[in-house]
């Protein structure tokens, strides 16, 4: 129980981010109106796929130091929740464009720009399919695990920052500001944020003990 | 006479010109306020509240039969 107290805080932010989410009052904006709510659940996505990548590229490199196969499991599979978060982030983003902004996808920066974060995360999927032999395998995906991280760095945070965009919290704004200026939104939006990334790294731990596991049966067998 | 016709005329569609503004100003945003009213916002989060804990005892479960597996991989 006292190795599991993060777990319990991630149940108890998102459970309260749910609750809060729905009952307290939010401003009222034109075009966005209810759908305000969605930053709870939407932008949270991006903050976890950001937190458990960066768990992915700190183990790659820790890899690349020691040459030890545990680092290589835990990046594989943060890399795997990573996708994960993305995806859903991109699935709820674009439901959320297709309402306010009355398209389902439009070419904007910052959407662009996680697609092709999301497509060159997927070519480590497929690099590490290409290769059998395990150590390689393991070295040549920490060294572009690397590269990989540093697009992702460039397509969402840098490049949005420099052109105008639909989307909140570009052309030059580092943040969400507008929102953020309500505090009544900041009590829930913090939590969520903390929660959810919670959430998805406990997933992540999951699935790293379930592939240490499989492996460790393949070497008895 | 013209000139007051015009003035009388150009005052009357600065009125329209003004009435039309504030409405859009009184112009209430939508929300969801009738949810609200008649309290059945209470039974959407009860769902989303209910799923979430299903979900998560799902994943105690999960963690705890890994758990296990792992104390017996350890005593092996």
């Amino acid at each position: 129980m006292k190795k599991n107290w993060w777990k319990i805080i991630a149940v108890v932010f998102v459970l309260y981010t749910l609750i809060a989410g729905f009952l307290i009052p939010v401003p009222a904006q034109a075009i966005l109106h209810e759908t305000i709510r969605n930053l709870y659940f939407h932008v949270p996505m991006w903050f976890s796929m950001m937190t458990i990548l960066f768990i992915s590229v700190w183990h790659s490199i820790k890899y690349l130091n020691k040459s030890d196969i545990q680092s290589d499991i835990i990046a594989t599979q943060a890399a795997h929740v990573g996708m994960l978060a993305g995806a859903l982030g991109l699935i709820t983003g674009s439901f959320w464009a297709k309402y306010t902004w009355g398209a389902w996808w439009v070419a904007d920066t910052k959407l662009n720009g996680a697609a092709i974060t999301m497509l060159i995360y997927l070519a480590y999927f497929v690099l590490r399919g290409s290769i059998d032999e395990e150590q390689k395998r393991a070295r040549i995906a920490a060294v572009y695990n690397i590269f990989a991280y540093v697009m992702l760095l460039v397509f969402l945070m840098v490049l949005p920052r420099m052109s105008d965009s639909l989307h909140p919290g570009n052309g030059g704004n580092p943040g969400f500001n507008k929102y953020d200026l309500d505090s009544n939104m900041r009590m829930v939006f913090y939590p969520a944020v903390i929660g959810w990334i919670l959430f998805t790294v406990w997933i992540f731990t999951l699935k790293v003990r379930i592939e240490k596991l499989k492996r460790k049966n393949l070497i008895d067998e | 006479m013209n000139n007051s016709i015009k003035k009388i005329l150009l005052s009357f569609l600065m009125m329209i010109v003004i009435a039309s503004a504030s409405a859009q100003e009184n112009e209430s945003i939508e929300m969801a306020s009738g949810l609200y009213q008649s309290g059945k916002i209470y039974v959407v989060v009860i769902v989303i509240s209910l799923i979430f804990i299903g979900i998560t005892g799902y994943l105690i479960s999960l963690d705890r039969k890994i758990s296990k597996l792992e104390k017996e991989a350890k005593n092996k």
